[in-house]
């Protein structure tokens, strides 16, 4: 019942933070916390990668919008990656799917 | 002879770790009725839900409150309460406040919260509201009946019959 949040560098040379674990409104501020703050400069390029993300709800969803919401406004990129069935299932029925970039990893398989 | 209902309770402090420990015997309870994997994260996502709203609206942060749930298992469904003794509010504005996102909106527009209760509602089968102290929220899961283990209890039933008389 915990998030580990790792982070690293993008294929694409910008930030990645791979989410382990659980998001959910306990682990969420975390998250917020972290991201927000690597969205918050001009031009910012950030990957999430949900691959081992085995819980999400509403909450997590939230701290995506906002995180959105800023790198737009910073003329920078969100990229959502490794969504699990669930998780896509959950971005689909809340329009999320509609409105961020989701990369597909699963077809490379590289790891 | 089975019983026809058994109810599970539990009580947690209004606070936002111990959303998981409800998740997971959430989880358990849902298993050990026979759901299958899809409607058990299903439960497991609408019931956080439930207690997230209560652990961040029910009580002002100095309170010290709880969140009740009650888990009834009946032979065709679950049904599980959340319930708070908080501030309760217009169940009618809460129910408008269930919509998914809009795309087309404008950035400002976009909500970062709000898409608890419609969670729930897209993900349960049944959705009650009652506000008479505080909040409580009652939501059910019907089971498939003609699914494996009553498929298998059903041919056992035919083989108990006799046969020839």
């Amino acid at each position: 019942m915990n998030l580990n949040i790792l982070q690293g560098k993008a294929k694409d040379g910008g930030e990645l933070l791979i989410l382990k674990g659980e998001l959910d409104a306990y682990t969420a501020p975390k998250l917020k916390e972290t991201l927000l703050e690597l969205v918050d400069i001009e031009g910012a390029s950030v990957t999430l990668d949900l691959s081992d993300t085995n819980y999400m709800d509403s909450t997590g969803i939230g701290v995506i919008i906002a995180a959105y919401k800023k790198v737009c406004k910073n003329n920078g990129t969100l990229i959502v990656q490794g969504l699990t069935p669930r998780v896509e299932r959950l971005f689909d029925i809340t329009g999320l799917s509609d409105i961020i970039t989701i990369e597909d990893i699963n077809k490379e398989e590289t790891r | 002879m089975k019983p026809t209902s058994d109810t599970i309770e539990l009580t947690i402090p209004a606070k936002a770790e111990y959303i998981g420990v409800v998740r997971l015997t959430a989880s358990g309870v849902a298993n050990r009725m026979g759901y299958p994997y899809d409607a058990i994260e299903d439960i497991k996502v609408a019931i956080s839900e439930a207690i997230t709203n209560a652990v961040n609206h029910a009580y002002s942060e100095d309170e010290e409150g709880e969140v009740a749930v009650r888990f009834q298992l009946l032979p065709d469904r679950l049904e599980i309460m959340v319930a708070d003794k908080g501030r309760s509010f217009n169940v009618n504005a809460i129910l408008e406040e269930m919509k998914p996102l809009d795309a087309s909106a404008s950035l400002e527009e976009l909500s970062e919260g709000g898409l608890g209760l419609f969670l729930i509602d897209t993900l349960m089968d049944q959705v009650t509201f009652n506000n008479d102290s505080g909040i409580a929220v009652i939501m059910t899961k019907f089971l498939q009946r003609d699914e494996v283990e009553l498929h298998a209890d059903r041919i056992k039933q035919s083989y108990d019959r006799p046969v020839g008389r």
